[in-house]
């Protein structure tokens, strides 16, 4: 029986390698920072009691952490199939602008009908964007990760284009001043279309919240999407085909799996959670479409289902971590008057994600190593 | 032969989980042919890779010809003249024969180029000296399983080897092959080599070795000269108790016809065809063996069957109901159930859990699947019925199926596959890898299953099983059934010319 505690103490170590390789990230980041002569602690101190001291703070992380937890899920659940899904960039971009597109076109629409039709446009969107490598791959047997960085490029291309074909209207001012709209995004969706922020209801039932925090309700629409993954994946039928196909697809076609018809779902519900990033961009944030404020979400959706070892609980941890250090960076910016660059964050989250591939390495070499019985 | 040509004293070795080796003493005397046997898990592994280099011991001494060493890894094990051959060839197969031996101890010219010339001479001293020949320009890829092995053996002595320790060698071997490897040895012997040989095959002990040491549970049960004792003696010291040998089968009146194939033909994953216009029936209540050298259509025959690859033409009936191209699923629910020969890589998910794999195949139906949501009160009961009934250790239906022996993996595979009385069974290789206890199990089951008056198609590459179990024996050769044979009026020898293709070698036998 002594036997199996060590055992479950290699499993535990395996659980917790992302954590180690955070504090490892933060180690090699204070490095850096006193590369660049200050002081790491109070860096960090900054950067951790603004981001999460107060409910400001808070706020503005989950803000940020939100279309990183719907990436994050996708690249996790396609990942559970065993597809990496590197189209999250493409599959957002279209999402998004489905989204936008129904909240400006329907705007004589009420509410409760506008906003889970707009949700719904943000998911098929993604889904759409996400079938076609899912289609190649299974009928054709042509790798999904070539399809989908095509389909970003496509995406890219094909949605600018529709938001300048759906451009918004000049402004009064500008028309005063003779000048056309040169922004190139879309017009405004409908009031009827707009996700509340949290501050009206926080507010509404006193808690002290201020008005110009953009954390909105799509946060929880990134949760219930977290607890909605994890049951597919672990309580469902359909999970368990996917996850079967994931680890070997040899024995789930034995087992009378259809490894093509779960290829294709899983890249399809993968897009969609790519695709509802328009709930919290669009529905929540710009109230429109515009590509700048969506571009790099689906990339580091990667990095975030890496962290959270592709479990949706992970995912949502890791995203809130991607957010910390986001916010909190932007802020020590501010407060060393540039001397801390931005760019600093980047080089922190890429060395924590590096070191959770090495750290997971390690442990699994390490668990290899002591289980080995010939 | 009196003097130790290696000494392993008091060698422990423990691993996380287990004790592999506990407090052993292993001697071997010099020119000897020493059989090392046991279960899987016994520690005969371990063992030889302390002898190795490529585990340390915990404790113990290991002497050759009677100095003390320190073997810290597998280049002091090479300078101390001693070789491996393993059970997985590591060969390079676009290389040639030549290169293949000399790699990393290429003789050289002017210290620059290699010396292609001097190795191939030396390659063919080396074959010559043990009483065959072996083309030294041949690329690996080209040549047999059979050949290939010879080539390990010759790259072993090449690097100067006086200790050889062979790793099962005859698991891959058709009979033939087989005798012809023991000669090798033999001539090997009467050089003065010594040779440990680890094998699970009792006869092979007896018909090679001088001495033989039998380990248990990462101990040594029992030292033998091997024509003191007899299978049965080493079978109950390896297993811990008696083991039945004799297969008892009952006498029974086959049934209706289960499954008959017509004209069937296939295609391998190269495109060729792989199963050429095999016909045939099964009974109900009868076992027809599939006897053949691997690679001779038998891995597409049973996937043609089971729905996993299609059939170009011909016909398959179960019972009267045409299942020619069937789906996987839909042939399941038709009841063939699959025990399938790469267990590792078909017939099981190592990642999930012994009660996940236990529901695989039927995971979508009442009651394991309830609208949309997996039941799980029905799957953990389905699991632990199913432990105690086939005895599958650890018992914990939570364990992932990669935590457990193979022969614990199989059973989990034939418990699934029995599970809820299948007309057809299909085993293939059901026994390849797996200790002698769970050989016998593994027998019993398909046995019950044929007494229950189920139909059998069982697909092996070991003689001895297709003999004992099978009421008929086909012989298939490049895909085709060259001969059915009656299992009590044939021998491994007779099925041994078949399965190689020499029909006229086969009539010259029955002539004699």
């Amino acid at each position: 029986m002594k036997s199996i505690k060590k055992f479950d103490y290699y499993v535990l170590l395996e659980k917790i390698t992302p954590l180690i390789a955070v504090i490892c990230g933060l180690l090699v980041g204070a490095i850096v920072i006193i590369l660049i002569g200050e002081n790491p602690v109070f860096v960090y101190k900054t950067l951790f009691s603004y981001a999460i001291g107060n409910r400001d703070g808070w706020g503005n992380v989950l803000f940020r952490a939100t279309p990183l937890i719907f990436t994050g899920l996708a690249v996790a659940f396609a990942f559970r199939c065993g597809l990496f899904n590197i189209g999250g960039e493409g599959q957002v971009y279209i999402g998004s602008f489905l989204a936008a597109w129904v909240g400006f076109t329907f705007t004589n629409f009420p509410a409760f009908i506008l906003i889970p039709l707009c949700i719904l446009a943000a998911a098929c969107g993604g889904a759409l964007w996400a079938a076609v490598p899912g289609i190649l791959k299974a009928k054709m047997g042509v790798h999904e990760v070539i399809i989908t960085i095509m389909m970003n490029w496509i995406a890219a291309s094909l949605s600018f284009y529709l938001a300048l074909v759906y451009k918004a209207p000049a402004t009064e001012a500008m028309i005063a001043a003779g000048v056309k709209q040169m922004i190139p995004h879309t017009k405004e969706i409908a009031q009827a279309a707009r996700l509340p922020r949290l501050y009206t209801i926080l507010n509404s039932i006193n808690i002290d919240f201020p008005a110009h925090n953009q954390v909105n309700v799509s946060f929880f629409i990134a949760i219930g999407v977290a607890i909605l993954a994890y049951y597919i994946l672990w309580k469902t039928n359909l999970g368990y085909e996917i996850r079967a196909v994931g680890y070997n697809p040899l024995a789930a076609e034995y087992g009378g799996i259809s490894v093509a018809k779960n290829i294709v779902l899983a890249m399809i519900i993968s897009g969609a959670f790519a695709g509802l990033v328009g709930t919290n961009e669009v529905m929540g944030y710009k109230y429109r479409w515009r590509q700048e404020i969506l571009s790099g979400l689906g990339f580091n959706g990667i990095a975030v289902a890496l962290l959270g070892k592709n479990h949706p609980l992970g995912v949502v941890l890791a995203a809130i971590l991607f957010g910390i250090l986001n916010y909190g960076g932007a802020i020590v910016n501010i407060y060393t008057k540039g001397r801390i660059p931005r760019e600093l964050i980047m080089v922190l989250q890429a060395v924590i994600v590096i070191f959770v591939v090495i750290s997971d390495e390690v442990v699994k070499r390490l668990i290899r190593q002591r289980r080995k019985v010939v | 032969m009196s003097e130790f040509a290696l000494e392993m004293k008091n060698i422990t070795k423990r691993f996380p989980l287990v004790l592999a080796n506990d407090k052993v003493d292993f001697s071997v005397y010099k020119g000897e042919i020493h059989a090392l046997v046991g279960e899987n898990g016994a520690g005969k592994s371990t063992l030889m890779s302390i002898l190795y280099g490529l585990y340390q011991a915990d404790s113990g001494k290991i002497f050759i010809n009677g100095e003390k060493v320190n073997i810290a890894n597998p280049n002091v094990a090479i300078n101390l003249k001693i070789g491996m051959v393993h059970q997985h060839f590591m060969l390079v197969p676009p290389l040639t024969v030549t290169e293949n031996i000399i790699l990393g101890m290429e003789p050289k010219k002017n210290n620059i180029l290699i010396d292609m010339e001097k190795a191939i001479i030396r390659v063919e001293e080396l074959s010559e000296s043990m009483g065959f020949k072996i083309d030294p320009k041949a690329k690996i890829e080209n040549i047999s399983v059979g050949i290939q092995q010879r080539v390990e053996i010759i790259k072993v002595l090449y690097r100067g080897a006086e200790i050889l320790v062979m790793d099962e060698p005859t698991a891959v071997l058709t009979p033939q092959e087989v005798e012809e490897l023991f000669e090798i040895l033999k001539s090997l012997k009467k050089q003065g080599k010594t040779i440990i040989f680890i094998t699970h095959k009792l006869n092979e002990v007896k018909a090679l070795s001088d001495r033989v040491t039998v380990m248990r549970k990462g101990k040594v049960v029992g030292i033998k000269d091997t024509k003191d004792t007899n299978q049965e003696e080493i079978a109950s010291m390896m297993v811990g108790r008696k083991v039945i040998f004799e297969i008892e089968k009952k006498p029974i009146n086959f049934g209706k016809t289960a499954l008959k194939v017509e004209k069937l033909k296939a295609l391998n994953n190269k495109g060729l065809t792989a199963v050429k216009n095999i016909s045939f029936e099964i009974k109900e209540g009868e076992i027809l063996g599939f006897a053949g050298v691997e690679g001779n259509g038998q891995t597409e025959l049973v996937e043609v069957i089971t729905g996993l690859r299609p059939a170009s033409s011909g016909k398959i009936f179960l019972y009267d109901k045409d299942i020619t191209n069937y789906s996987p699923r839909n042939i399941r629910e038709d009841k063939i159930a699959h025990i399938p020969e790469d267990r590792r890589r078909r017939g099981i998910i190592s990642n999930y859990t012994v009660a996940e794999n236990l529901i695989l195949g039927s995971h979508y139906r009442s009651p394991f699947n309830k609208g949309l949501a997996l039941n799980f009160t029905a799957i953990n009961n389905h699991a632990n019925n199913l432990i105690k009934d086939f005895d599958i250790r650890p018992s914990d239906k939570d364990n992932l199926l990669k935590s457990l022996s193979g022969g614990n993996q199989q059973k989990v595979i034939v418990a699934r596959e029995l599970y809820g009385e299948p007309k057809l069974l299909i085993a293939a290789q059901p026994t390849r890898g797996l200790d002698v206890g769970s050989i016998e199990f593994v027998h019993q089951q398909i046995l019950n299953e044929r007494d229950k008056g189920k139909a059998i198609l069982l697909i092996s590459a070991d003689l001895e099983e297709i003999l004992s179990l099978s009421d008929r024996i086909a012989v298939i050769y490049e895909g085709e059934i060259v001969d059915v044979l009656d299992p009590k009026k044939t021998d491994e020898n007779e099925i041994g010319l078949l399965m190689t293709g020499s029909t006229t070698n086969k009539k010259l036998l029955k002539t004699k």
